[in-house]
């Protein structure tokens, strides 16, 4: 029994970093109906960024200390959409008239561009992070770490933050009209520009927060770190229905969840590959995911 | 997902451009290796991993092999000729060892090739210098199946068989566990081999395997694994791994207040894994080829040159093997008075009680050497020198 807990645990710790990588492709898909696959790089250079900001910091600083690393976690966050926002500009923007399927090249385009460019500027080995000492808490025969905790604490109020922001404020309001109808909400005088680059902006944002929260628990990053969580992400944004914010959530944590008992088990060498054939069982039932509704295109 | 699938086919048609363009090359580049190898140098080919995940293997290695050869470039070469070291990097990924030790042989016309540490990446790059006939020598993989592959294929390093008695000994002897788990990384040919030998002697010994599970090397959360292991009660946990995997392992292992001993082979060699591990990996054992702390002449000798050499670093076992392996290699060349491949290769196969820095390096009939294995633990975020085994 305890084993049964503790593994639970530890999936709902991993599914909570899956969820916040997968509210960045969710809300980019709402918005734009597209699959931002740069997304899981950004997730990459928010966990750089925090190994350089606490270094540059670090003399002033400590990283082990809260207050230093709020302010590194919020300043990776800040440069991440920043990026996002830069990315969105340079390569999406000039497309948005164009095909669906040639801002989902550019994107893989930007993917590979920001992999293998971290690989020159960052360097290919793995490098150590820290941020605030690890220390384990027993609970019973429990064991948690109080990194996992941060884990839930973090994803708890980024997402109870978004969705404040999404329901009740005047921009989310104007992204939930983006998201419904481009011409109409244009119409309505909203800047789609602008909706979107914070769209980016706040995806971005999530994802520097995963990639930091990621690098904390598995403290050695590389530049191809994001590559295996993006797309777990991805399972789980679709698991949940793309476009759905709960949707993205419920699915991060039911991947964790399921990774985590598949790899304590038996099978652990099967994990990924069930992982994915979860994603293609749920396709086959409920084709718009968990809690994805089914719309009509029109056309 | 498609991004995976489109980026590797990307990848497969970029690989197909290098390809054409490699082979487009090839016209013009036999010639000039022929006019390479009847010129005033002996052009050595070396393949390491000096950038990804085992980054530090293909550094140190190829350290080694760099004092090697500048040393013996200064001592006036190898029958009169100086050495010319041709060095390619795999970036630790499956797929480019059998590339760039192609391009080494075909276009660089090297005389032997030298690499790589991984065994899965040997062992893909030796049917092709088994093919091209140019003798291979790999530093320090000590998967069995390298040297297997054909007679081309020689090693300096013991092999796993033996690896795995040795820690097997010390975890039943010194360690004194009875029940161990084995946790394997499923992609690498080198810690299935070695997880496999050390299952069969400690069963012999009489001890009891518990758990065996698996992860796929590079994947970070080893959470549900430890776990599992945990709860299956043993008194000691042997990883037969590479050291960035090791290092997230023990970390992960102490979050979960796994308090018995972790323990493992040479593939946790490197200074990158008191660093992933801090505290984690603290009074951990492990295998390897040689110590630095080693008392003998030679050695102190070795450690000496490299700190020169290389601003004060410190050679672990993959650069002391690293140096050995040019040795071993100029010392047949030597032998045969040649440095016609086929004439190297008869010569490395007579190799006998050759002095080198891990000792004595004798070649047997399935091209592999048998030699001592140290035991290493972690004092004090130090590498410390434990005991010797002789084979």
């Amino acid at each position: 029994m305890s084993e049964f807990l503790q593994q639970f645990l530890n999936g709902l710790a991993l599914g909570a970093i899956y969820a916040l990588i997968a509210l960045g492709y969710t809300m980019v898909y709402g918005v734009l109906r597209f699959i931002n696959f740069a997304h899981s790089d950004i997730f990459m250079v928010g966990a750089f960024a925090a190994y350089y900001f606490s270094n540059w910091f670090g003399r002033f600083l400590p990283p082990s200390s809260v207050l230093g690393a709020t302010i590194i976690t919020l300043a990776s966050m800040a440069a991440c959409a920043l990026l996002g926002v830069v990315i969105e500009k340079l390569a999406y923007r000039p497309l948005r008239d164009r095909s669906k399927l040639n801002v989902l090249i550019t994107a893989i385009g930007v993917s590979l561009f920001l992999e293998y460019a971290g690989q020159l500027w960052f360097g290919a080995d793995p490098k150590t992070f820290r941020l605030l000492p690890s220390q384990n808490v027993h609970v019973g025969d429990l064991v948690l770490n109080s990194n996992q905790l941060i884990v839930f604490g973090m994803t708890l109020i980024l997402l109870l933050a978004l969705r404040f922001i999404v329901m009740h404020t005047r921009i989310g309001t104007a992204m939930r009209a983006v998201s419904f109808n481009h011409q109409a909400a244009a119409l309505m005088g909203i800047n789609i520009d602008s909706i979107i680059s914070f769209t980016f902006a706040l995806g971005s944002a999530l994802a520097a927060a995963g990639g930091i929260l990621y690098a904390m628990n598995y403290p050695a990053i590389d530049p191809l770190m994001g590559v295996l969580p993006g797309l777990k992400a991805f399972v789980a944004a679709v698991l949940g229905g793309i476009g759905n914010i709960p949707g993205a959530a419920l699915g991060g944590v039911l991947l964790g969840l399921v990774e985590s008992f598949v790899r304590g088990s038996r099978f652990s060498t099967y994990a990924d590959a069930i992982a994915f054939a979860i994603l293609i069982l749920i396709l086959l039932f409920r084709p718009a995911g968990i809690l994805g509704k089914r719309v009509v295109e029109k056309v | 997902m498609s991004v995976s699938i489109l980026g590797r086919l990307l990848g497969v048609t970029m690989g197909i451009t290098a390809g054409a363009l490699l082979l487009s090359g090839c016209g013009d580049g036999g010639g000039g290796s022929s006019a390479s190898s009847g010129g005033n140098v002996i052009p050595i080919g070396e393949y390491a991993s000096l950038t990804g995940k085992e980054a530090t293997f293909g550094q140190s290695s190829h350290s080694g092999t760099l004092l090697a050869v500048e040393e013996i470039n200064a001592a006036g070469g190898v029958l009169g000729k100086k050495l010319e070291l041709k060095t390619e990097d795999t970036q630790s990924k499956a797929g480019e060892p059998a590339t760039v030790v192609r391009k080494l042989i075909t276009r660089d016309g090297v005389v032997a090739v030298l690499g790589e540490v991984a065994s899965s990446r040997s062992l893909e790059a030796a049917p092709i210098a088994q093919q091209l006939k140019v003798p291979m020598i790999s530093p320090s993989s000590t998967n069995p199946k390298v040297t297997e592959v054909g007679d081309f294929i020689f090693r300096v390093c013991f092999i796993d068989p033996f690896q795995g008695t040795v820690m097997a000994n010390f975890a039943w002897n010194t360690l004194k566990v009875r029940k161990v788990a084995v946790l394997t990384d499923v992609k690498s040919d080198y810690s299935l081999g070695l997880a496999q030998f050390f299952v069969e002697r400690f069963k012999q010994l009489g001890g009891q395997i518990v758990a065996e599970q698996s992860f796929s090397g590079g994947d970070k959360d080893f959470k549900a694994q430890l776990t599992a292991i945990k709860a299956s009660g043993p008194d000691g946990l042997f990883v037969p791994a590479y050291y960035t995997d090791v290092g997230l392992i023990a970390r992960q292992a102490k979050e979960l207040g796994i308090n018995f001993p972790l323990f493992g082979g040479d593939g946790w060699e490197s200074p990158k894994l008191i660093e992933i591990g801090g505290e984690a990996i603290e009074g951990k054992f492990y295998s390897t080829h040689y110590s630095p702390e080693d008392p003998s002449q030679s050695v102190r000798d070795f450690v000496t040159r490299f700190k020169a050499r290389f601003k004060g670093e410190v050679p672990d076992a993959m650069a002391a093997l690293g140096y050995d392996s040019v040795m071993v290699l100029v010392d047949a060349i030597k032998r045969a008075g040649s440095a016609e491949p086929a004439k190297i290769r008869d010569a490395l196969a007579q190799t006998k009680d050759f002095e080198g820095v891990t000792g004595k390096t004798t070649i047997d009939a399935q091209r592999n050497a048998s030699k001592a294995a140290v035991i290493i633990t972690v004092k004090n975020g130090q590498f410390a020198f434990v005991e010797k085994v002789n084979p």
